[in-house]
C-alpha cells in the first residue's frame, strides 16, 4: 500500500504543482485574452492620459521612467485581482485546498504566471515611453533595463500573489487589494525608477549608476518570493 | 459573574488614575510651566505630545509583531495574543496619526513646510497606511482562528516591509538634488525642565498604552465571548432537539 | 470481473467512512453533536434531513476539511483526529460549486485536476470517456456547458484524481430533469468502478432510486439508517 501509494502521488511535488498551475494560467490567458484585450490597453490609455495631465514634452521626457512603473503598478493590481478571481469563480481554490495540493506549488505557479503576464506588460510600456515620451535607449542602457525589468516583475509577481491570495476569499477583495498592496510595493517603485532613469539616461544619469538599484529590487525580490512561498499555506487553511 | 463582563481591575483603575494625573502634570509643565525654546520659540511645546506620540506608535507596532508571532508559534498559541495584536494595533494607528498631525504643524511653524520627503516621517506614513490595511483584514470575517493566523501573517510581512520602505526612501534622498529640509533650524538646546517635561510625557503615554490596550483587549475578548456564548447551551439544546426528533 | 482481485485486498474489508460519536464545530456551533455511521466501499449513501441539520458538515468532516473535535472518525483507514491532511487527497468533495476553470475545455479541465495527483495521460482519457465527455463535447469551454454537463465535468474531475471516497452536497440543486438522469447514471458508474459515494440531497425520491442506503441526519446526529 505505501510504496503504491508513493508512486501514485509524485504529480503532488511542489515543482510539478507550480508547473501545472503556471501552465494553467497561461493557458487560461491564452483563451480569455483579458491581458492582451483589457489590461495592455488600459495601461497605454494611462500613458497617454499621462501626457494630456503633465502637458509639456520635456517634463514628460523627465518624468518618463516614473509613469512607466506607476503605470505598471495600478495595471498589476488589476491582474492579480484577474488572477484570483480565476480561482475563486467557481470555487477552484477551495477545490485545490480540499485535493491536498501543495500550497507551496500554488504559490510558485501563480507567481510565475504573473511574472510573464508582467514582462509583456512592462515591455510594452518601455516601448510606449519610448514612443510618447521619447525616452532614448542605449544598449547598455538595454542591459539595465532588461535586468531591472525582470528584478522588479519577479518581486512585483511575488507580493501580488502573496496579497491576492490573502484577499481572495474576501468580500469587497477589490478594494481592500490596493490598500494592502500599493503601500508594499513602494521599494520596487523607487528601485526600478531610479533604474530605469539611469538606463534612459534621464536627467543625465548615466547607466552605471543604476546598477546599484538592483541590489534593492533583488533583495526586495527574493525576500517576498521566499515569505511567500512560506505564508501561502497558513493564509489559505483555514 | 458581572465581574467577567467589565474590562476593568483595581489594576487598570489605578493605573488610569496615574495616567490623568501624568497627563494634568504634562499639560501644566509643557504649556504653562516650561521656556520657550531659543530657536523655534512657542513651537516647541508641540514636541511633548508628538514624541511621546510617535514613540508610543511605534511601541504599539513592535507589540502588534511580537504578539503575532507568539500567535504564529505553536506552543504559546493562543487567542489572547491576537487581541492583544489587534489592541496594540488600533492603539498605535490612533497615536500615529496624532503624531502625524502634531507633527506637520510643528513643521509648518518651524520649517515653513506641512511635509518633508524625510524617510523617518515617509516611513511613519507608510506605516500607518499599513497598519489601516491590517485593521481592514482583521474585519474581514471568518471564524477567530482564521483571522487570527491571517492577520498574524500580515503583521509579520509588515515588519519585512517597513524596514524595506525606510531603506529605499533613504537611498532616494540621498541622491535627491534638493537639500533636505529637515536638520534646518530645528537644534533645540533643552534646558533640565524641558527635557523632564519630555521624559514626562514618553512616560505617561506608556502608561496610556498599557491602559489602553488591556481595556481594549478585554473588550475584544467580551465580543468574542458574545460571539461563542451558548457554546454550551447550543450543544445540550441541539441534543435536545435530536432526541425528541427521535421519539 | 475486475472487482473480484480487489476482492482479497485487506484494506477493502475495512469500512471507508467510521464515525463514533463524532463532534465537529463551526466557530462555536456544534453542526455535528455525536454522529455515527458505517458506510462501506461500494456503496452510494444518501444523506436526508431538513436544512441546518448538519451534512455538509459530515461531508466536509469525511473530507478533512473540519477538525473532529470529540469522538472518533475513520476515513479510507487515516484516524481524523490524528491526520486529517493525508485523507485529502484521496477524497473528492463537490459543493454547491464546481471548482472548474470557465476558459478551460473540458479535457483541459480534467487533466487539470489528473495531473494534481500525477494520473497518467491514459488514466485521464479514461476518465472523461467513462464520464460520457468524449467527442463533442470533448473540446469545448465549460463556460458554454450547461449544468448538468458542468456537474459531470467536476465529477469526471474526481475520477481523474482518483477520489476513492465521493462526497457530493446536494448535487441535484440547479440541474433540469435530464441533468438529474444524467448525474443518477454517473454516480451509478463510479460505484460501479469502486467509488463510494455520498449525496446530501433534498431530493428524497429521486435520490432514494439511486442509493443503496439512507441515512437521515438531525440535529447533528445520525437519526435512521433505512436499508433501501
Amino acid at each position: 500500500m505505501s510504496s503504491a501509494g508513493q508512486q501514485r502521488f509524485t504529480g503532488t511535488t511542489v515543482i510539478g504543482t507550480a508547473r501545472l498551475i503556471a501552465a494553467k494560467d497561461l493557458r487560461v490567458e491564452l483563451r480569455s485574452r483579458v491581458l492582451l484585450n483589457q489590461v495592455l490597453p488600459f495601461a497605454l490609455i494611462v500613458m497617454v492620459m499621462f501626457a494630456f495631465a503633465l502637458d509639456s514634452d520635456a517634463v514628460l521626457e523627465r518624468v518618463a521612467p516614473g509613469l512607466v512603473w506607476l503605470a505598471a503598478l495600478f495595471s498589476a493590481l488589476i491582474m492579480v485581482s484577474r488572477s484570483f478571481a480565476v480561482e475563486t469563480a467557481d470555487g477552484a481554490l477551495d477545490q485545490l485546498r480540499s485535493a491536498g495540493v501543495p500550497a507551496m506549488g500554488i504559490f510558485i505557479g501563480k507567481m510565475m504566471a504573473l511574472m510573464a503576464q508582467l514582462v509583456v506588460l512592462v515591455t510594452l510600456l518601455i516601448i510606449a515611453a519610448v514612443v510618447l515620451y521619447r525616452a532614448e535607449l542605449s544598449w547598455a542602457g538595454s542591459v539595465l533595463l532588461v535586468t531591472t525589468g525582470l528584478t522588479a516583475t519577479c518581486g512585483l509577481a511575488a507580493v501580488g500573489t502573496l496579497y491576492g491570495g490573502l484577499a481572495a476569499g474576501a468580500k469587497g477583495r477589490e478594494t481592500l487589494l490596493p490598500l494592502l498592496l500599493l503601500p508594499v510595493v513602494a521599494p520596487v517603485l523607487i528601485g526600478a525608477t531610479r533604474a530605469t532613469e539611469s538606463a534612459f539616461g534621464t536627467r543625465g544619469v548615466s547607466t552605471s549608476q543604476g546598477w546599484p538599484w538592483l541590489g534593492l529590487l533583488a533583495v526586495f525580490a527574493v525576500l517576498f518570493s521566499v515569505s511567500g512561498a512560506v505564508a501561502f499555506g497558513p493564509l489559505l487553511d483555514d | 459573574m458581572s465581574n467577567d463582563r467589565v474590562t476593568s481591575t483595581p489594576f487598570t483603575k489605578g493605573l488610569g488614575f496615574f495616567v490623568l494625573l501624568g497627563i494634568a502634570l504634562l499639560i501644566i509643565l509643557g504649556i504653562f510651566v516650561s521656556p520657550a525654546d531659543v530657536n523655534q520659540g512657542e513651537s516647541v511645546r508641540i514636541m511633548y505630545a508628538h514624541v511621546p506620540g510617535a514613540w508610543l506608535a511605534y511601541l504599539a507596532f513592535v507589540m502588534t509583531a511580537v504578539s503575532s508571532a507568539a500567535y504564529l508559534w505553536k506552543r504559546t498559541r493562543s487567542l489572547t495574543w491576537d487581541r492583544i495584536a489587534g489592541a496594540s494595533a488600533e492603539v498605535g494607528v490612533l497615536f500615529m496619526g496624532i503624531s502625524l498631525v502634531t507633527g506637520s504643524l510643528w513643521g509648518r511653524l518651524t520649517w515653513g513646510t506641512y511635509w518633508t520627503w524625510d524617510a523617518r516621517l515617509t516611513t511613519t506614513a507608510f506605516l500607518f497606511v499599513t497598519y489601516i490595511g491590517y485593521l481592514a483584514v482583521r474585519g474581514l470575517g471568518g471564524t477567530h482562528q482564521q483571522r487570527a493566523r491571517r492577520s498574524a501573517v500580515l503583521a509579520l510581512l509588515a515588519v519585512l516591509e517597513i524596514p524595506l520602505v525606510h531603506f529605499s526612501v533613504e537611498l532616494w534622498n540621498t541622491l535627491h538634488q534638493e537639500a533636505s529640509v529637515a536638520g534646518r533650524g530645528t537644534d533645540v538646546e533643552m534646558n533640565g525642565l524641558m527635557l523632564f517635561t519630555l521624559f514626562l510625557g514618553v512616560v505617561v503615554f506608556t502608561l496610556m498604552y498599557v491602559w489602553l490596550v488591556l481595556h481594549r483587549q478585554r473588550s475584544l475578548m467580551l465580543e468574542d465571548m458574545l460571539e461563542d456564548s451558548g457554546l454550551d447551551s447550543a450543544l445540550s439544546e441541539r441534543r435536545a432537539e435530536a432526541t425528541q426528533a427521535g421519539r | 470481473m475486475s472487482t473480484v482481485s480487489h476482492g482479497h485486498d485487506p484494506a477493502t474489508l475495512e469500512p471507508v467512512v467510521d464515525l463514533c460519536d463524532a463532534v465537529a464545530v463551526l466557530g462555536s456551533f456544534p453542526a455535528l453533536a455525536g454522529a455515527t455511521m458505517t458506510v462501506l466501499r461500494g456503496e452510494i449513501v444518501l444523506l436526508s434531513g431538513p436544512n441546518g441539520a448538519g451534512k455538509t458538515t459530515l461531508l466536509r468532516l469525511c473530507a478533512g476539511l473540519v477538525a473532529l473535535e470529540r469522538g472518533r472518525g475513520r476515513v479510507l483507514g487515516v484516524d481524523l483526529s490524528i491526520d486529517r491532511e493525508s485523507v485529502r487527497h484521496r477524497v473528492g468533495m463537490i459543493g454547491h460549486s464546481n471548482g472548474l476553470y470557465g476558459d478551460l475545455t473540458v479535457t483541459e479541465n480534467v487533466r487539470f485536476w489528473g495531473r494534481t495527483v500525477g494520473a497518467s495521460e491514459s488514466e485521464i482519457d479514461l476518465a472523461v470517456s467513462r464520464m460520457g465527455l468524449d467527442g463533442r463535447l470533448a473540446h469545448l469551454s465549460v463556460s458554454r456547458l450547461s449544468a448538468g454537463q458542468r456537474r459531470r465535468t467536476a465529477l469526471a474531475g474526481l475520477v481523474a484524481r482518483r477520489a476513492e471516497l465521493w462526497l457530493l452536497d446536494e448535487p441535484h440543486a440547479g440541474l433540469d430533469a435530464a441533468g438529474r438522469d444524467e448525474l443518477d447514471s454517473v454516480l451509478k458508474m463510479a460505484a460501479t468502478a469502486g467509488a463510494t459515494v455520498i449525496v446530501a440531497s433534498h431530493e428524497l425520491e429521486r435520490a432514494s432510486k439511486l442509493a443503496t442506503r439512507q441515512v437521515e441526519v438531525i440535529a447533528g446526529q445520525v437519526r435512521k439508517v433505512v436499508g433501501l
